[in-house]
C-alpha cells in the first residue's frame, strides 16, 4: 500500500469512523446506521471499486478495492461491501451495468451450482450467501450446459431461507428456480474464479480485523491493572499477544501477496494463482482462529460481554474463514495439486513466488 | 505504534533473480553430478567444504553485495536473497562461508577500521575465510548483556580472559567476532561497558575444546581465552557501545531464508512418498504446510525487500524468525504424522525415515541457535508497547 494511492483508503478510514464506529454500532439499539454509511459509501464511489469507468465504476483497480476491505475488515464492517466489490467485478466481466444499492454475489461454495435453462430461466440453490434478503440485486455465476453466464438477479423474485452467521449478519439460500435474470450474459469465467475472488477478499477482511483485534487486546493490557500492575506487564501476557501480532503479520503478508498476485496478474488460472490464493485463505483462516482465541484470553471476561466490541471482530474472524471455502477446503485442493505436481515441482513452484 | 508491525509490503524478486536462480541452479546441478556433496545427506548443509566454498566464490556468489573495492559485486540484498535459498533448498554444504557471508562481514564492513576491511573482507569473498560467534558464555546465553569475559586494555591493544561457549565453528574458524567487557556495567544501563572484537583464532592464550552434540557431531565448542593479546585495530566501533550495535543486523540474521528452510526437504520427501494421489488426511496437511510455509517466504521476501530499500525492518524479521523456526521445527512431526498410514515398504519410505530422523534429531536447536522463542516474543512485546 504504501506506494500507492491512499487517498482511497483515506476515504474509506474517513467514512467507517465516522459512520461505522464499533462502539456506537454495539451501542445502537436498531439498524439506523446502515442507511447513513451505506450512502456514503455509494457516493464516494467506494462501492464500485472494481469496476472501470466505462460501466460506471469508480475504476480504482484491483489493488484499491483489497484496500478498501482490508480497512473495512479493520472495522469489522457489517454491510455487504465485499459483496458488492465482487458483484461489481463479476457484472464488469459480463459488461452488465451495476444497478444502484447493495448487492450480493452467489455462489460462494464450490459446490454449489446454478443451471440456466433453454428459455433463459434458472434453478438451483446456493446456500449460505452472505446478506441475502438485504440486498435488493444478487449477482451470479450460472452455466448453460458448459457456458459459463454472469447474470443479474431481483432478490424480490427469488425464495430466501433466511438466516444469519455465527457473527448475526444477515446470510441465507436462495433458491434461483424458475427465475427469470434482469441481464444474461456469457462470460470467459467460471464460478471458481468467483471462489477465488471472494477467498481473496475474505483473507484481506480477516487481516484488517486481526490489526484491530491486536490493537485493542495491546490497548487493553495496557490499561487492565491487576495484582498492582498492568497486565501487559506481566510475561506470559506480553507472549500471547506477541503471538497474536506474528498472526496478524501473517495474515498481512498472505493476503497482500495474494492482492498483490490478482492485481498484478494474468486471470485467476494456473498453479501460482492456486498456491497464492489458496495460501492466503488457509494462513488468513488459521490466524483468525488463533488470534481470536488470543484476543479473548487477554481480555478475560469483559471480552466475553455484548457491551465490549471485542466480539464484534472475532465472531466475524469466525464467519470469514468459513466463507468462499474454509481452511481444510483449500488445502486438500492446494494439496492435491502439490501431489499431482510432484515433490520435484514443489520448490520451484514456491521459489517463483 | 502497532500498525508498523504489520508491514509487510508484497515486494517481488525483480526479473535480475530470475537469471541469477538459474545460474545458481545450474552450480548446484553440476557440484551434485561431480559429487561434491548428497542431496539426500542432510546433515552436508552445516558442514564445512573449503573446496566448494572457492568455486561458490569464483561464481562471485560470497559477499555478493558488497563493494567493489573490496572485491565485491554490489549486487542487490534480493539477488543475495535468491542465492541463499537455492542453497538452502538443497542443503549444500555452505558452513565455512555462510556466517561470514551473512554477518560477519556485513558488521566489519559497518564497524571495522578500514586497515581491517582490507585484510579480513577480500578473504571473505574469496571464499579463504571463515568466521564463528562469540557470543554466549557459560554463564551468559539468552542474557547477551550478562558477559564477563574481559577485554583489558594494554599496551597496543586488549588482553582478552574468560570464556565463550556453544561456539558453532570455532573449530574451524579463521576469526570470531566476540562480545568483550571493556568496563563494567554501569549502575543506569547493564548492557553498557560491551565491545565487539575481530580476534583471529590463531592467536596465542586461545584454547579451543569440542562440546559434543546429543547426536554425536563435533558443531559447537567452548573457546577458553588466556591472556590472549587482539591489537587495537581490531576494535569493532566505540568501545563500550557494541549494545547500539547489535540491532540493525539483526534483521539480516533473522529473517533469512536459513530461519524457515532448515528442515524443507522433509516436505519434500513426504510429499513424494505421499504420491500423486494422497488421502484426505495427507492432501489437506501437505496443503496447511505449503500454505504456512509460501506465506514464511512471502513475510522474509518482504523483509530482505524492505531492508534492501534502507529500511530497518527489526521487529518484522523477529516475527519471521519466530514463526519460521516453530514451523520448521514443528515439521518432522507432522511429517511422520501425515505419513502414517504410507505404505512402509516402497524405497521412497526409507528415504523419508532417513531424512526424517536427522530432521526430528536437531529440531530442538531451531528455536535455542539465534535468539530463542523467549528473547524473540519478547521483543516482539517490546515493538507493541509492552515493555
Amino acid at each position: 500500500m504504501s506506494e500507492r494511492d491512499t487517498i482511497i483508503v483515506d476515504t474509506a478510514a474517513r467514512i467507517f469512523r465516522d459512520l461505522c464506529d464499533p462502539q456506537t454500532l454495539n451501542n445502537a439499539k436498531d439498524d439506523s446506521w446502515k442507511g447513513p454509511l451505506w450512502d456514503a459509501l455509494e457516493e464516494s464511489g467506494l462501492t464500485l471499486t472494481w469496476v472501470s469507468d466505462e460501466v460506471g465504476g469508480a475504476g480504482a483497480g484491483l489493488f484499491d478495492g483489497f484496500d478498501v476491505l482490508r480497512v473495512a475488515g479493520s472495522y469489522a464492517v457489517p454491510v455487504p461491501l465485499s459483496e458488492t466489490l465482487l458483484a461489481g467485478w463479476l457484472l464488469e466481466k459480463a459488461g452488465i451495468t451495476c444497478p444502484a444499492g447493495p448487492m450480493t454475489i452467489a455462489p460462494q461454495r464450490a459446490k454449489d451450482r446454478i443451471e440456466i435453462d433453454a428459455n433463459g430461466r434458472l434453478s438451483g440453490t446456493a446456500k449460505q450467501i452472505p446478506y441475502a434478503g438485504e440486498t435488493a440485486h444478487i449477482a451470479i455465476v450460472a452455466h448453460k450446459g458448459d457456458q459459463a453466464h454472469v447474470a443479474l438477479v431481483a432478490a424480490a423474485d427469488c425464495r430466501i431461507e433466511a438466516g444469519r452467521t455465527i457473527a448475526l449478519d444477515r446470510q441465507g439460500a436462495v433458491d434461483f428456480t424458475g427465475v427469470q435474470p434482469l441481464r444474461c450474459e456469457p462470460v470467459p469465467i467460471s464460478a471458481d474464479d468467483l471462489q477465488m475472488m471472494g477467498a481473496a477478499a475474505r483473507s484481506t477482511m480477516i487481516a484488517g480485523a486481526l490489526e484491530t483485534a491486536m490493537n485493542i487486546s495491546v490497548q487493553y493490557a495496557q490499561e487492565r491493572k491487576a495484582f498492582g500492575r498492568n497486565i501487559g506487564g506481566f510475561q506470559a501476557v506480553q507472549h500471547n499477544l506477541s503471538r497474536l501480532a506474528c498472526e496478524a503479520a501473517a495474515a498481512t503478508a498472505a493476503s497482500g501477496s495474494a492482492n498483490e498476485a490478482i492485481a498484478n496478474g494474468d486471470g485467476l488460472g494456473g498453479d501460482a494463482m492456486l498456491l497464492e490464493i489458496a495460501s492466503a485463505k488457509i494462513r488468513c483462516g488459521e490466524a483468525a482462529g488463533q488470534g481470536a482465541a488470543i484476543a479473548h484470553q487477554a481480555h478475560g471476561a469483559i471480552g466475553f460481554t455484548q457491551e465490549h466490541v471485542l466480539h464484534r471482530f472475532t465472531q466475524r474472524l469466525w464467519a470469514w474463514r468459513d466463507e468462499f471455502g474454509s481452511e481444510a477446503v483449500w488445502a486438500v485442493r492446494l494439496g492435491n495439486a502439490m501431489a499431482r505436481n510432484g515433490a520435484d515441482a514443489l520448490w520451484p513452484l514456491l521459489a517463483s513466488r | 505504534m502497532t500498525a508498523s508491525v504489520l508491514q509487510f509490503d508484497p515486494i517481488r524478486l525483480p526479473p535480475e533473480c530470475d537469471v541469477l536462480r538459474g545460474e545458481v541452479r545450474a552450480f548446484i546441478e553440476e557440484e551434485i553430478a561431480a559429487g561434491t556433496f548428497d542431496p539426500m545427506d542432510k546433515s552436508e548443509g552445516d558442514r564445512f567444504n573449503r573446496p566448494f566454498a572457492k568455486r561458490v566464490a569464483a561464481k562471485g556468489w560470497i559477499g555478493m553485495t558488497w563493494p567493489k573495492k573490496y572485491g565485491g559485486q554490489e549486487r542487490s540484498f534480493l539477488e543475495r536473497y535468491v542465492m541463499t535459498e537455492e542453497f538452502r533448498a538443497v542443503s549444500a554444504p555452505t558452513g565455512s562461508f555462510f556466517t561470514a557471508d551473512r554477518q560477519s562481514g556485513p558488521t566489519i564492513m559497518k564497524y571495522g577500521q578500514e586497515e581491517v576491511k582490507n585484510e579480513i573482507l577480500p578473504a571473505i569473498i574469496a571464499g579463504d575465510c571463515t568466521f564463528c560467534i562469540g557470543m554466549s558464555e557459560p554463564g551468559s546465553g539468552s542474557d547477551l548483556f550478562g558477559a564477563t569475559t574481559r577485554a583489558t586494555k594494554t599496551d597496543g591493544g586488549y588482553m582478552i580472559n574468560g570464556t565463550k561457549i556453544w561456539t558453532s565453528g570455532a573449530h574451524q574458524a579463521d576469526y570470531m567476532i566476540g562480545l568483550f567487557r571493556t568496563a563494567p556495567p554501569t549502575k543506569e544501563n547493564r548492557r553498557e561497558g560491551l565491545t565487539q572484537f575481530v580476534v583471529n583464532m590463531k592467536t596465542p592464550g586461545i584454547a579451543i575444546n569440542p562440546v559434543i552434540n546429543m547426536v554425536g557431531r563435533h558443531e559447537f565448542n567452548e573457546v577458553v581465552f588466556e591472556d590472549a593479546f587482539v591489537a587495537d585495530k581490531y576494535v569493532m566501533g566505540t568501545p563500550g557501545q557494541a549494545w547500539k550495535q547489535a540491532t540493525s543486523e539483526l534483521a539480516y540474521e533473522r529473517s533469512g531464508p536459513e530461519r524457515f528452510l532448515e528442515t524443507f526437504y522433509i516436505l519434500t520427501e513426504l510429499v513424494r512418498v505421499l504420491g500423486a494421489e494422497p488421502d484426505l488426511r495427507g492432501s489437506e496437511g501437505v496443503g496447511r504446510l505449503v500454505a504456512q510455509l509460501h506465506t514464511l517466504r512471502r513475510m522474509s521476501v518482504s523483509v530482505n525487500g524492505m531492508l534492501a530499500e534502507g529500511l530497518e525492518p527489526t521487529l518484522q524479521g523477529s516475527i519471521v524468525k519466530n514463526l519460521g523456526t516453530l514451523w520448521e521445527q514443528a515439521l518432522p512431526a507432522r511429517a511422520r504424522d501425515l505419513a502414517a498410514f504410507v505404505d512402509p515398504d516402497p524405497t521412497n519410505m526409507a528415504s523419508f525415515q532417513r531424512v526424517l530422523e536427522f530432521a526430528t534429531t536437531i529440531a530442538p536447536k531451531l528455536t535455542i541457535q539465534g535468539g530463542t522463542t523467549e528473547i524473540l516474543n519478547g521483543i516482539i512485546a517490546r515493538g507493541l508497547g509492552l515493555r
